[in-house]
């Protein structure tokens, strides 16, 4: 009983507070921000690694790439699809010299 | 144009003081292997959320833990999946300002703030969100995109305002055809499409549909949509737009490229091709296809031969409602039906329990669910390009000793 009054009380302070139990700093003053954890995905080291680093993750980290299947027919058809779709249909600024490094780096790393 | 809007805006959301997340969210050292080929993932700590398993980190993509299904029909907010498209999503909102425009070929052209849809008469329905590409790591052959397993789902009550309400007050023009939902996440580059998508007038006008503001009690999570989303029942996660901020009317059919060539399924009566093809016409996707999951059970668990145990899960279809859970231990030979759970109603999770008892040796358990509409799980699992519509009866293998 004691017990269940004490965490009421926390309960209540915490609220006061504006702070929540689990560390959050809820909605008290306005605008509510979110804090997005850091990005730790990297690209694996490896020839042509900045030429993808810089056409890819501009507009996404390289977890899409890591978390592809590997088990496929053709990696390189696989990722020349791909490379294509970013392009084509995303509007990624790829110059054309540097399509195939960047689907070689992608079928021979990942 | 590459703009990082969404970076420098994340820089100063930490001055400000309703900074969610003050103290920084971290990666945790664990990991977890979903079942298939090239399935590790970190667990990833997100401000409000529980640890979750992180697909991508810009945006960001989280998927629920299966086990969090056998915790209850409702999924918690902090456990629910999060999908984004594109990367320059809002990390600083101000509900006090925020307002969504309704505006096309309407009479009045409206901007509502919070609180005026907070003041309209509200509704509450509890129904399942989820992904298209839900279970998408199990197509075979393996497909782009990303690659989740089971846990791109999830179960909430939603409480908002009917969008009918909202059109109805905007007075929809007699030749609107559609209705276009946009949010205020959007694309890093000028050059890629911002995410929009569509409902045909009727269906947006269904009584159904919603304006939610609050899941389970609670304010939207930030990463579900805070302030305001899109709710459409029985269909997939891709109509739900969030963060929603323009409704604009048509008389016409939307062709933005998030309805006319992306989240399409082909147009025959499987909705399915043979691995590899294309198929010869596509639809834009709609309502969920009708699945059932063992929750209580995992893959490889081992367990008393002899001796009852329960065998307990969730069923859901794309709005008909769950007639009929059955359940097989002898890896489809026979099935038994389950007693169904609280009725929640027909977009809802439905529970369902049965008590079986194992002879030694090993078993494969399956759940096979059949709607309201006659529409039953298939045994073989289909394919398409996308990797969308995944309900074959799945099978978890267990041995008993």
């Amino acid at each position: 009983m004691k017990r269940t009054y004490s965490l009421a009380l926390a309960a209540l302070a915490a609220l006061l507070l504006g702070v929540s139990t689990s560390g959050l700093v809820t909605a008290w003053a306005k605008p509510v921000s979110y804090r997005l954890p850091e990005e730790t995905a990297k690209f694996k080291p490896a020839a042509n690694v900045e030429i993808v680093q810089n056409n890819c993750t501009a507009c996404h980290s390289s977890d899409y790439i890591e978390t592809q299947p590997r088990a496929l027919k053709s990696k390189k058809d696989f990722w020349q699809a791909e490379v294509t779709k970013m392009i084509k249909v995303y509007g990624a600024p790829i110059d054309e010299g540097d399509v195939g490094k960047i689907v070689d780096y992608l079928a021979a790393n990942y | 144009m590459i703009t990082r809007r969404n970076v420098l805006r994340g820089a100063s959301a930490v001055l400000t003081s309703g900074a969610l997340g003050a103290s920084p969210a971290r990666s945790l050292a664990a990991t977890v292997t979903l079942p298939f080929e090239n399935g590790e993932r970190p667990l990833v700590k997100y401000p409000q959320k529980r640890p979750m398993i992180g697909l991508t980190s810009r945006p960001p993509q989280l998927e629920t833990p299966f086990s969090v299904f056998d915790e209850g029909v409702i999924t918690p907010n902090d456990a629910f999946f999060v999908r984004y498209h594109l990367a320059d999503i809002p990390l600083d909102i101000d509900p006090e300002t925020f307002s969504v425009e309704i505006k096309g070929k309407v009479d009045k052209p409206l901007k509502l703030s919070l609180a005026d849809i907070k003041k309209m008469p509200a509704t509450e329905i509890v129904a399942v969100n989820q992904c298209s590409g839900n279970s998408r790591g199990f197509m075979a052959p393996r497909v782009a995109g990303g690659q989740i397993a089971n846990g791109a789902m999830g179960n909430a009550r939603w409480k908002g305002v009917p969008l009918k309400t909202v059109l109805d007050k905007a007075g929809v023009q007699a030749n609107a055809k559609q209705a276009v939902f946009g949010g205020m996440d959007g694309p890093v580059s000028d050059k890629t499409p911002d995410f929009a998508k569509a409902l045909d007038i009727d269906h947006a006008r269904d009584g159904e549909v919603m304006l939610a503001y609050a899941m389970n009690g609670r304010d939207l999570p930030f990463l579900n949509g805070f302030p305001l989303r899109l709710v459409a029942p029985g269909y997939y996660g891709t109509y739900w737009v969030k963060h929603l901020n323009e409704i604009t009317v048509i008389d016409g059919i939307f062709d933005g490229f998030w309805m006319k060539s992306a989240y399409r399924i082909p147009d025959n009566d499987c909705n399915c091709v043979e691995p590899g093809t294309a198929p010869k016409a596509t639809i834009p996707i709609n309502r969920f296809t009708v699945r059932s999951f063992i929750t209580n059970m995992k893959d490889s668990a081992k367990v008393k031969a002899g001796k009852e145990l329960e065998l307990k899960g969730i069923a859901f279809d794309g709005g008909k409602g769950i007639k009929e859970v059955a359940v097989s231990v002898d890896d489809g030979k026979t099935w038994t039906p389950a007693k169904l759970g609280r009725d929640l109603g027909n977009y809802s999770f439905r529970e369902w329990k049965l008590p079986v008892k194992l002879a030694a040796g090993a078993h494969g358990l399956k759940s096979r669910a059949t709607s309201n509409g006659g529409q039953t799980q298939p045994l073989e699992a289909s394919w398409n390009a996308a990797g969308y519509l995944r309900n074959v009866v799945e099978t978890v293998h267990v041995t008993a000793s």
